[in-house]
């Protein structure tokens, strides 16, 4: 049976990388007494997978997670799951999701067309960042070179830029909502802040959607109907 | 409460790994002090990774947290990058329990577990804001306190603390806590600094430098005294009688982030009687205390249950001697709770069959390395250091290994021990080279890597009075086993840099006069000397030139009988003429059994403090009280010669003294 997990990464935790948040996770699930299938060989692996990595630093609140739990295994109550496993987290990562997906269906990392995130931006006014924002917009192609393995690379971004605005001003400076495609590569807020006209400075940056794509339309990971349990379960910390 | 959490977050995004100052750890605390409890810094003076899994500093911070009139937090020494935003910020050094500035703790209290990290001690007292130098703090100041088996000679560093605790801190950490608690309430008024540390060196166990003076004569020691006549002239370790009583840590801080032992850990015995003459571990932690074994099982499935971890390790000087060391592993590996998941990892293996019998019990899946310690090559040299392996304990030990599917092997040695010849040296080139022959019979490919570290002798072992080889006989050394390794296919050699071992050698068994050096090294940016790319071997040696002062006389000297050592004002318990006798044992190669099975020899680990082994099995491991079944008759009757000249041991040996430098 596989079992998607929705879950959230705020707060403190933010700080965690992608390494540390599959060891916590590893720790959670044997302490919840759930059956995970392990990879064969010579070290076995419980079969966990993770969505698109967050970068350390940055928040979310639609973090995924595939579990394959041993064939063997009682099917675990999915409606009761987000708040058992809660219970178990560190602070500012809570279940907030869980349902089974078929084994036929495509991983996270397939599954995933965009994503929507909160960008903080820094040092700047509204009127400013708006100027930015529909100057992007506008543009036709959004050129930036980075460094990749080794070597200098220009690619345009303007396909991966799905939407973006500006939602309003913060206490130093403004807020964006933008959706990012992640298909066949995915783009990092940051770079689009670099690659805006003039580069914007990043301040804290929130995950806020995962999405998928389904007959052309696009909708959340784990569907709407599925269960989404609130969770007041006693703090692991 | 005060937090600098809102003035830390911003820097974190800009450091290497922001994860290790974060708290968060599952069995962390989150203490809301009281006026007039008394605040506890644990404070780690290395990384993060390094500092967290310290099962010391975690058992003190529990049991202080379960006092009414304590509380306490933790910190570790930031990193450079991140030192450098804090101090550009202007922020001090922080717990990361609740991020709170260090200074607002009543107590910093540091784990010495190495003797390069002293400059690290001193960057955390002063980025906790409080003056470096004991003699120029204040009432308003926290006192620094240090724990931990440097603390066995902390003269080098005493002018920057203000007590030092010897030996098992379970107990003392509470009646300091009542002299201190005791401080606060009278308001820590002026010239109350001096009172409460003269109230603390009162404690059994507590040694306040600044009561102390060391005197002098020429270059020579004559003896550190109190100044005060209620001051004790000597400072007796704690010793804590049974562990039963102990059972922390209770709830083993979880990291979120990856550190070192990142596993389960739960300690089956403290001490260890085995008698090898380079350990001071094994000499200042006497007796053996063992914990029930039903404990020990309780505190296994109960930890693995609350942690989710899938490694526990049992931890002790030597896990393999414990008391039915194989009903626990084998009732940890087969709980059907544990899903056949849990692997149990053994520490500081010992070098026998049997051993290796209980390994296979508990590395039924993994079975990719194993790590022996012989120490010498020849079976003369483990005579000296009373390590009784014979070569064929080993080979057996290898040869059962690589039969049971292991295919890497790891093997510690010492090398610059007294009475060593390249004979000795080259031994351990020909123990991994047949080794290596011996994995052919079962592998394709076995490996075999040797790990060389230069040998610092320590205070209140037998080797206190010999002198450290200098730095070019222990690259010459190792020259030698590349040499004779260099051609052999599956040895892989690796060596601890000789340069760090003169720099310990320094600490190990300085004096006082070393504290300049220590704040000039500091002064001069060398933090971090415990990692290669910030060790400073030339700016120690310039300082040590600087301040007047032989690298020569305090590390290659040997010692003789009647000479003051540093450390003479304090005790482990082991009688002065029992280490002497057993240095000279050492010289005509005798070995001593392991007293946990056989007459006292008296050490006065135990007779001093009226305290005993707690030891379930009457009767030694397989194999004899050694475990290997081996002679302990008296060696061959070869010359015994340290650096050529023998009859200096024991007679006043002449050498350039300190002022010469």
């Amino acid at each position: 049976m596989r079992v998607r997990i929705r879950f959230t990464k705020v707060g403190k935790v933010r700080f965690l990388g992608h390494r540390d948040l599959a060891r916590i996770w590893e720790r959670t699930l044997r302490r919840a007494e759930l059956s995970v299938a392990y990879s064969e060989g010579f070290s076995p692996r419980p079969k966990l997978s993770f969505g698109l990595a967050l970068s350390t630093g940055y928040e979310s609140d639609g973090e995924y997670l595939d579990v394959e739990l041993a064939s063997t295994a009682e099917p675990p109550q999915l409606a009761a799951l987000p708040g058992r496993l809660s219970a178990l987290l560190p602070e500012g990562i809570d279940a907030t999701a869980a349902c089974e997906v078929s084994r036929s269906e495509p991983s996270l990392q397939q599954a995933v067309t965009s994503c929507s995130w909160l960008i903080d931006v820094v040092d700047v006014t509204v009127a400013e960042a708006t100027d930015a924002v529909d100057r992007a917009l506008a543009a036709t192609e959004l050129m930036l070179t980075r460094e990749r393995k080794g070597k200098q690379v220009t690619d345009d971004l303007r396909p991966y830029l799905l939407d973006l605005s500006v939602t309003g001003p913060t206490p130093t400076g403004a807020r964006l909502l933008a959706e990012l495609g992640t298909q066949p590569r995915t783009l990092r807020p940051s770079e689009l802040l670099a690659a805006l006209d003039p580069p914007l400075d990043e301040g804290l940056v929130r995950r806020t959607h995962q999405w998928t794509t389904d007959d052309g339309a696009r909708r959340e990971l784990i569907p709407l109907d599925a269960t989404s349990a609130q969770h007041d379960g006693e703090r692991a910390s | 409460m005060s937090t600098l959490w809102t003035q830390l977050e911003p820097l974190l995004s800009k450091v290497q790994k922001p994860a290790r100052y974060i708290g968060c750890e599952d069995g962390s605390l989150h203490p809301q002090p009281r006026a007039g409890q008394v605040g506890w810094l644990m404070t780690y003076p290395d990384t993060y990774e390094i500092g967290l899994p310290n099962q010391g500093l975690q058992i003190l911070y529990e049991i202080l947290n379960e006092r009414d009139d304590a509380w306490a937090e933790r910190s570790y020494a930031p990193w450079v990058d991140l030192e450098d935003e804090l101090r550009r910020a202007g922020l001090p050094l922080f717990s990361v329990d609740t991020h709170r500035p260090a200074a607002e703790f009543d107590i910093i209290a540091f784990n010495l577990s190495a003797e390069l990290v002293y400059t690290n001690v001193l960057n955390c007292v002063d980025l906790a804001g409080v003056p470096v130098r004991a003699a120029d703090r204040r009432p308003e100041h926290p006192l620094i306190a240090i724990g931990g088996h440097c603390t066995y000679n902390p003269e080098p560093i005493s002018d920057f603390v203000d007590l030092v605790v010897l030996g098992d801190g379970e107990e003392v950490v509470g009646e300091i806590t009542d002299i201190v608690r005791e401080w606060k309430a009278s308001g820590r008024t002026e010239g109350s600094r001096e009172q409460v540390l003269r109230a603390l060196s009162q404690v059994p166990g507590v040694y306040v430098p600044s009561l102390y003076e060391a005197e002098f004569d020429g270059d020579r020691l004559v003896g550190i005294f109190p100044r005060y006549s209620d001051v004790p002239e000597v400072v007796e370790k704690r010793t804590i009688t049974d562990l039963a009583d102990w059972p922390y840590p209770k709830n083993q801080l979880v990291p979120l982030t990856e550190v070192v032992h990142d596993r389960l850990n739960v300690e089956v015995f403290r001490g260890c009687t085995r008698g090898c003459r380079f350990c001071q571990a094994g000499m200042i932690t006497r007796p053996v205390r063992e914990r029930p074994a039903e404990q020990v099982r309780n505190m296994v499935s109960n930890g693995l249950r609350r942690t989710g971890y899938d490694e526990v390790a049992l931890t002790s000087l030597s896990t393999a001697d414990f008391s039915g060391i194989e009903r626990v592993v084998a009732d940890t590996v087969n709980d059907p709770a544990n899903c056949g998941q849990v692997s149990v990892s053994l520490p500081s293996l010992r070098v026998d069959a049997f051993t290796v019998g209980i390994a296979a019990e508990i590395q039924k899946a993994r079975r990719t390395g194993l790590t022996f310690a012989p120490e010498a090559g020849t079976w003369r040299m483990r005579q000296v250091i009373n390590k009784l392996i014979r070569n064929e304990d080993l080979y057996g030990a290898v040869e059962s290994a690589y039969s049971q599917g292991w295919r890497r092997m790891k093997l510690y040695f010492l090398t610059g021990l007294p009475t060593e010849t390249d004979e000795d040296t080259l031994g351990i080139a020909e123990l991994a080279n047949h080794c290596v022959e011996l994995g052919r019979a079962h592998h394709k490919n076995p490996s075999v890597t040797v790990s060389v570290g230069g040998f610092v002798p320590k205070p209140f072992t037998p080797f206190q009075w010999f002198g450290q080889n200098t730095v070019p006989e222990l690259y010459r050394k190792v020259g030698l086993l590349r040499d004779a390794t260099r051609k052999s296919r599956g040895v892989q050699l690796k060596w601890h840099d000789p340069k760090a071992t003169l720099i310990e050698g320094i600490m190990s068994r300085g004096d006082r006069r070393l504290g300049p050096v220590i704040e000039e090294v500091w002064r001069k940016g060398g933090t971090f000397q415990e990692w290669s790319e910030f060790f400073d071997h030339g700016l120690w040696v310039e300082t040590m030139a600087a301040h007047g002062l032989s690298v020569e006389w305090y590390v290659y000297r040997h010692r003789t009988e009647d000479e003051a050592l540093p450390w003479d004002h304090l005790s482990a318990g082991l009688h002065r003429d029992f280490l002497w006798q057993d240095w000279r044992d050492a010289l005509d190669q005798v070995g001593l059994e392991d007293c946990r099975w056989t007459p006292c020899y008296d050490c006065g680990a135990c007779t001093g403090y009226g305290v005993e082994h707690v030891v379930a099995s009457a009767v030694p491991p397989a194999g004899g009280s050694q475990g290997t079944g081996q002679d302990l008759s008296a060696g061959d009757s070869v010359p015994v010669t340290i650096g050529g000249v023998r009859s200096s041991i024991g007679a006043s040996t002449s050498t350039a003294g300190v002022g010469t430098s």
